[in-house]
């Protein structure tokens, strides 16, 4: 099926070629890594880790996401997300790839990395870690893979996948509980060492993955013919409003900790993050950006009329976005470090270097999801599934609205009618 | 078909017969000769140091037993924050921050402290590391192995008292390259590495370099010998750790 990613439109290549200009430019940095070492970051000795990992963990939760439309398919028959499953799997894929480029730029021998296999260490959450991750990507390469061959013969997807595909759904929860616990079991980092950090996780990965998913599916509608089913959308929409009020919640609960505890410890790394301490208050404006647009978000999310706004949609899912990310892929490891275990403030910032290498690895993730979705989106057009129709409907919508029927492409009535037709089979 | 199969099964035979007999030509050929121990060598089942900062107190001091430590140790020197430090001082706040008290003796307070790897009974720097490149030795010291370390920096994560440092650069840039000890190893740039509480020395008869150069300010022995110095020390005067809350029970004492 690969070759199907060969033959594409000029804005395709184009497109692909802008990927690798930018993968390029990121590896003159990553190179100037190698040769110099971690120096060329803004990291220290106190603030050990910095924006590689926080972008694994960030990621992680896109990987984690997947099973959002994966689970409701295959645990509760939910077949309305019938076709939207492959695109889940097919991030999942590009996201592990991502987390596992950003933990090899961070470590400082790279060349030893297989010293973790050859001396595995049970008690370490990293070998944990690696196990998960490099699990949850062949799981969702068989799975994905195989199913896709099996739609594209017209064949019933085969039965000895169903083991695989429940432990993928299991699978995945379990890289965002590990991923977690490498953080919060330790000892003196007070941000990290609370029982709900797991939960908080699973809760951001539930709300930022499929918003991410939702835009770039919202990108895939625009240069191919695919369209995702209103239905499937919605349900999605509800999943992630849901997920980032848990998330919010979870975050109150922490804070509720902290303060009524009164206990120092819990309390200086969320003074330092929206108060500042010690004169220092880099991340202050930052993290009531992310207070602000995530109230937004869950306002836009929570209102039916504003969440069922197709147009407002994409505005809403960048806010929540740009609100997770500041929480979880900055705000989270900063706050982690600091205070130092000296009780100071080391400020951290990623250098330009460090901002190349990782935009090498995101432009790898987003070179990867092209492939992929394109591979997927061409095996649907020859099937004839979930193609738009010219209203602006999915075949999948039950929308008899055809071009004969006069409906104007930006006032489909189809709409309202597919879901008396259709209602969640949930 | 079947000859095909019969020619696999032998070279299946034969290459097992050649692992079963590789091991034991394999420590015939020396590669693993007993090492003999140096009769001088100390042993302990936990080593442990008792600082008096009644004693040991002032800056200067400590930045002379900084010094006799970093040069013994090939310890590169940097400044800023990506430096490398094995043994250094800091004030009351910073290396007790969870027993502070705003009504402290002045003194005590504006004393500064030998800040060092605590070699705890319970590191969290062991738990996390992938590798065993961080391991706990049986008498109790918390060693690197600095061509295991893959340099993930989890150990300096996870040790609640900051006492790890990371090679962010070239190492042997910033060493006095004329000067260096050639009985200790310098490091390579990506690894991780901290006080080993001079098991090169304990190995030869010698006390750890900060102890001999503290004249008499730092007490060191077995922490499990009640006859030890350190337990008379202990069970004489008072003293403290740093952060006990962390469970990693340190091994480094401070009589106050
Ligand atoms: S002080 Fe830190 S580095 Fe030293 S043994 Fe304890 S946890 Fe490990
Ligand atoms: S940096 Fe080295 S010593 Fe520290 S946890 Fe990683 S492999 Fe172990």
């Amino acid at each position: 099926m690969l070759e199907l990613a060969l033959k594409g439109s000029k804005r395709y290549y184009a497109w692909i070629g802008f990927l690798l200009v930018l993968i390029g430019i990121g590896f003159t940095a990553w190179v100037d890594q190698i040769m110099n070492g971690l120096e060329i970051t803004g990291m220290s000795r106190d603030v050990s880790w910095g924006f590689y990992i926080s972008q694994f963990t960030y990621l992680v939760g896109l990987a984690a996401s997947g099973v959002m439309i994966v689970l409701p398919n295959y645990f509760h028959s939910y077949k309305t997300n019938k076709h939207m499953v492959i695109f889940g799997e097919f991030m999942a894929i590009a996201a592990c790839i991502m987390c596992l480029g950003f933990i090899i730029v961070d470590i400082g021998q790279p060349t030893r990395m297989m010293n973790m296999i050859f001396h595995p260490t049970p008690n370490s959450i990293l070998f944990w870690d690696m196990i998960v991750l490099n699990g949850y990507l062949f799981l969702n390469l068989l799975v994905g893979w195989t199913c896709l061959q099996a739609d594209r013969a017209n064949l019933p997807h085969p039965k000895w996948l169903k083991p695989f595909i429940y432990t993928s759904v299991i699978w995945a929860f379990s890289i965002h509980t590990v991923t977690a616990f490498l953080y919060q079991g330790l000892p003196g980092r007070h941000y990290w060492l609370t029982a709900i950090l797991a939960a908080r996780f699973l809760a951001s990965a539930f709300c930022s993955g499929p918003a991410i998913l939702l835009l770039v599916m919202m990108a895939t509608e625009k240069f191919t013919t695919f369209k995702m089913p209103k239905n499937a959308l919605k349900t999605l929409v509800k999943i992630i409003a849901y997920a980032m009020c848990v998330n919010m919640f979870f975050f109150a609960l922490e804070i509720f900790t902290a303060f009524y505890s009164n206990i120092p410890g819990h309390m200086h790394s969320i003074v330092y993050l929206f108060a500042g301490e010690h004169g220092h208050h880099e991340l202050v404006g930052l993290m009531w950006t992310f207070i602000g647009m995530a109230a937004i978000a869950i306002t836009l999310l929570v209102t039916p009329k504003l969440r069922n706004n197709l147009k407002l949609l994409p505005y809403t899912l960048v806010i929540l976005v740009i609100a997770t990310w500041i929480d979880k892929g900055l705000g989270l490891l900063i706050g982690g470090f600091n205070p130092t275990p000296f009780d100071t403030i080391t400020p951290y910032w990623p250098t330009g270097k460090e901002l190349m290498v990782s935009m090498m690895i995101y432009a790898l993730g987003a070179l990867v999801v092209t492939v992929l979705f394109k591979i997927a989106t061409e095996v649907k057009e020859e099937m004839g599934h979930s193609q738009e129709l010219p209203c602006g409907c999915s075949t999948e919508d039950n929308c008899d609205c055809t071009l004969e029927c006069g409906c104007p492409k930006d006032n489909c009535t189809c709409e309202e009618e597919a879901a008396e037709e259709a209602p969640a089979e949930a | 078909m079947k000859n095909n199969r019969r020619a696999f099964i032998k070279l299946a035979a034969v290459a097992a017969a050649g692992l079963a007999v590789a091991p034991k030509a394999m420590a015939s050929s020396g590669g693993h000769s007993p090492v003999k121990a140096n009769p001088k060598g100390l042993h302990a089942k936990q080593w442990a140091m008792v600082i008096d900062s009644t004693k040991l107190h002032s800056e200067e001091e400590i930045a002379k037993l900084a010094d006799s430590c970093h040069k013994i140790h090939n310890v590169p020197e940097l400044t800023g924050k990506k430096e490398v430090k094995w043994l250094w001082s800091d004030i009351y706040p910073h290396t007790f921050p969870e027993q502070e008290n705003p009504h402290l003796a002045e003194e005590v307070h504006h004393r500064h402290y030998p800040l060092l790897c605590n070699h705890c009974e319970h590191p969290s720097c062991v738990r996390v590391c992938p590798t065993k490149a961080t391991f706990k030795r049986p008498d109790g010291i918390v060693a690197m192995d600095y061509h295991r370390c893959i340099g993930c920096r989890y150990c300096m994560a996870a040790c609640p008292y900051g006492s790890r440092s990371f090679n962010w650069g070239e190492p042997r840039k910033n060493l006095d390259l004329a000067n260096l000890n050639p009985k200790f190893p310098t490091r390579m740039r990506g690894v991780v590495e901290k006080c080993n509480f001079c098991v090169e020395r304990l190995a030869v008869g010698d006390m750890p370099a900060c102890v001999e150069a503290s004249e008499g300010a730092i007490v060191f022995g077995d922490l499990y010998d009640p006859e030890s110095p350190v337990r008379k020390v202990l069970r004489e005067r008072f003293t403290l750790r740093r952060k006990p809350a962390a469970g990693t029970e340190p091994c480094v004492y401070y009589v106050i």
